[in-house]
């Protein structure tokens, strides 16, 4: 599979991975493995210092070896959000930021006026923002303008497993954004969703809960990596045109005359 | 001194962040903190002085999507 850059770091893996709700820290050890991931999603949370449970967490992602995009998860101002990033680039050693500002707690659904800003404060302060944004075009071009260098649409609501539910939309900024690394990020429920935006010709897939919510996350992450693979051969490979009628594959010149 | 830590009142006797952390043994612990909201650096902790009623957030790794 062809080489790509986010931020300038160089990836073979088109597949992103979250780290939550594995059924055991080595089940989400082995599934971050198989599914070939070089990027996994992290958080910060609440350190009690009797149980220290960050410490041992922090310890199985450097086990792991692969890069870490901390997330600013459950953020619903910019303040929080800003803030969460700066505690963040600390802790993981990195400017990498998933830039999640929430505003509607049923849908998990961007704050979008809230994201450009924080973009905004976080890319003039030598972040590097992955922000989590809708689908919408002109606020994927402000957050652009306010330096964010990747993009990152949902497919359907975080953890709803529903799919793309914007095929139209998604092939738009597709097409419009031709020179922007784009992600699918949040609401991948199935291998065959993250072919699908493969096929469009995004750049990648972010997902969490469809490996570790999985019966068996171990081989579900394998699925979903060999699926991300054949769906991006399959955009390079340029699919066919659909149409609204049948078209005979077998020709029809030379067939016998049998009435 | 009554401090909040995680959103837990504690009575601490810490002068400056930096003592507090060691004060709640995360003193070699992957952690960042903020004060009232805003964030410390951890090059600021010693010289972040702290008062009455202060908020302390102390944050590490966690699973995240």
């Amino acid at each position: 599979m062809s080489d790509f850059a986010l931020y300038g770091v160089v990836l073979r893996s088109r597949l992103m991975l979250g780290t939550s709700q594995y059924p055991s820290p080595a089940i989400l050890a082995h599934a971050a493995r198989a599914s070939g991931a070089e990027i996994l999603t992290v958080s910060l949370r609440r350190e009690s210092a009797r149980l220290k449970e960050g410490q041992d967490f922090w310890r199985l992602i450097r086990d792991i070896g692969a890069r870490v995009l901390p997330n600013t998860a459950a953020c619903y101002s910019v303040k929080e959000a800003v803030t969460t990033a700066q505690m963040a680039r600390e802790v993981f050693n990195t400017s990498w930021i998933k830039l999640e500002v929430i505003g509607e707690a049923d849908t998990l659904q961007p704050d979008v006026f809230g994201l450009v800003e924080a973009a905004r404060i976080l890319s003039d302060d030598g972040f590097e923002v992955f922000p989590y944004t809708t689908e919408d075009l002109v606020v994927a071009e402000r957050l652009l303008e306010a330096g964010c260098k990747v993009l990152m649409p949902w497919g359907a609501p975080i953890g709803s497993g529903k799919g793309l539910n914007n095929v139209f939309a998604l092939r738009a900024l597709r097409v419009h954004f031709r020179d922007t690394p784009l992600i699918v990020d949040a609401g991948v429920g199935l291998p065959s969703h993250a072919a699908a935006a493969m096929e469009l010709g995004y750049d990648g897939v972010l997902l969490n809960t469809a490996v570790a919510k999985a019966g068996d996350p171990v081989a579900m992450a394998r699925a979903f990596g060999q699926a991300i693979e054949a769906g991006r051969a399959a955009y390079l490979a340029g699919p066919m045109e659909p149409r609204d009628m049948a078209a005979p594959s077998t020709p029809v010149v030379g067939k016998a005359v049998l009435t | 001194m009554r401090l909040v830590v995680n959103g837990v009142e504690q009575e601490i006797e810490a002068a400056t962040i930096a003592a507090a952390l060691k004060a709640l043994d995360y003193e070699n612990a992957r952690v960042a903190t903020a004060l009232n909201g805003e964030f410390v650096p951890k090059r600021a902790r010693e010289a972040t002085p702290l008062k009455e009623g202060d908020r302390i957030e102390i944050v590490a790794p966690r699973q995240g999507g």
